[in-house]
């Protein structure tokens, strides 16, 4: 099977990617790691058959949001940081939130009772009739309500970018 | 072995755990961030997969919905971890402790 084959293929790719993420040091490398767990996932998307969100996953997460991460690291010039030094309350939280994920796991494994099934015919998602359809109906005032919010986000970070009189930046 | 819901549920869970491990345990704001990223992306993940199996369309548009939401949530984060660094002249969190005490 060239889809099973493929999921494998996806899945190490985007653990292996998010992992370096996480262990490397360097906050750019990081960022690049980042961008090709994220292409992973875009491809798992191509599996599910959710063409549009695939290709808006790359537009939007690895086209824009990477590469505004990408600005503000090489701008802020920061260091990697040191190795994190365990306390032992994040020992604690480390350790109850594994045996927590494990336990879930587990238990998804042996009681999981999902159907797992593919759906006869093509994928919902596959149409983009469908989502223009959803938004401009069931989801209308969600979408109006979103573009709201942007409209907002933008504005906030103008006035937080903004040099305020009295708050005199550091020299 | 066919490749079902589980297993998607299952990538997942562990890209999530990777993720909160990464919040957990570096230090850098501006990596913790990427991380919080890597979190909602593999909640993404798990709602294409069930919208999938389940035959309906909602999960497809909350992912749509959440994308929006994170663009606009990466833009004013890195505002203020800029504006933060041009007051504190740092971004590791453990140098941040103006409010502690």
């Amino acid at each position: 099977m060239t889809a099973d084959l493929l999921f494998y293929i996806f899945s190490t790719f985007t653990l292996a990617c998010a992992l370096a993420m996480v262990v490397h040091r360097n906050a750019v490398n990081a960022a690049l790691c980042f961008l090709l767990a994220l292409v992973g996932v875009a491809g798992l998307f191509v599996l599910l058959e959710a063409y549009l969100l695939a290709v808006l996953l790359i537009f939007v997460y690895a086209g824009a949001v990477v590469a505004l991460f990408l600005f503000i690291v090489m701008l802020l010039d920061v260091k990697g940081g040191r190795r994190s030094n365990f306390t032992k309350s994040t020992l604690v939280a480390g350790t109850g939130a594994a045996a927590l994920l494990a336990v879930g796991l587990l238990s998804l494994h042996t009681h999981g009772r999902i159907t797992a099934t593919l759906p006869a015919g093509p994928g919902v998602g596959a149409s983009l009739k469908g989502y223009a359809y959803q938004l401009f109906t069931t989801y209308l005032l969600p979408v109006q309500i979103v573009g709201f919010m942007l409209l907002i986000a933008m504005l906030g970070v103008i006035v937080l970018s903004k040099r305020h009189a009295g708050m005199e930046d550091v020299k | 072995m066919n490749i079902g819901l589980n297993d998607y549920l299952f990538l997942s869970a562990l890209l999530f755990a990777l993720g909160f491990f990464g919040v957990l345990l570096r230090k850098n704001t501006l990596v913790i961030y990427m991380c919080l990223e890597l979190m909602l992306v593999a909640t993404t993940l798990a709602l294409v997969a069930f919208s999938r199996y389940n035959g309906t369309m909602d999960g497809n548009v909350f992912v749509f919905f959440i994308l929006t939401v994170a663009a606009a949530e990466v833009a004013v984060g890195l505002a203020i971890i800029v504006a933060l660094f041009r007051r504190r002249l740092t971004v590791q969190v453990d140098e941040l402790n103006a409010l502690r005490n």
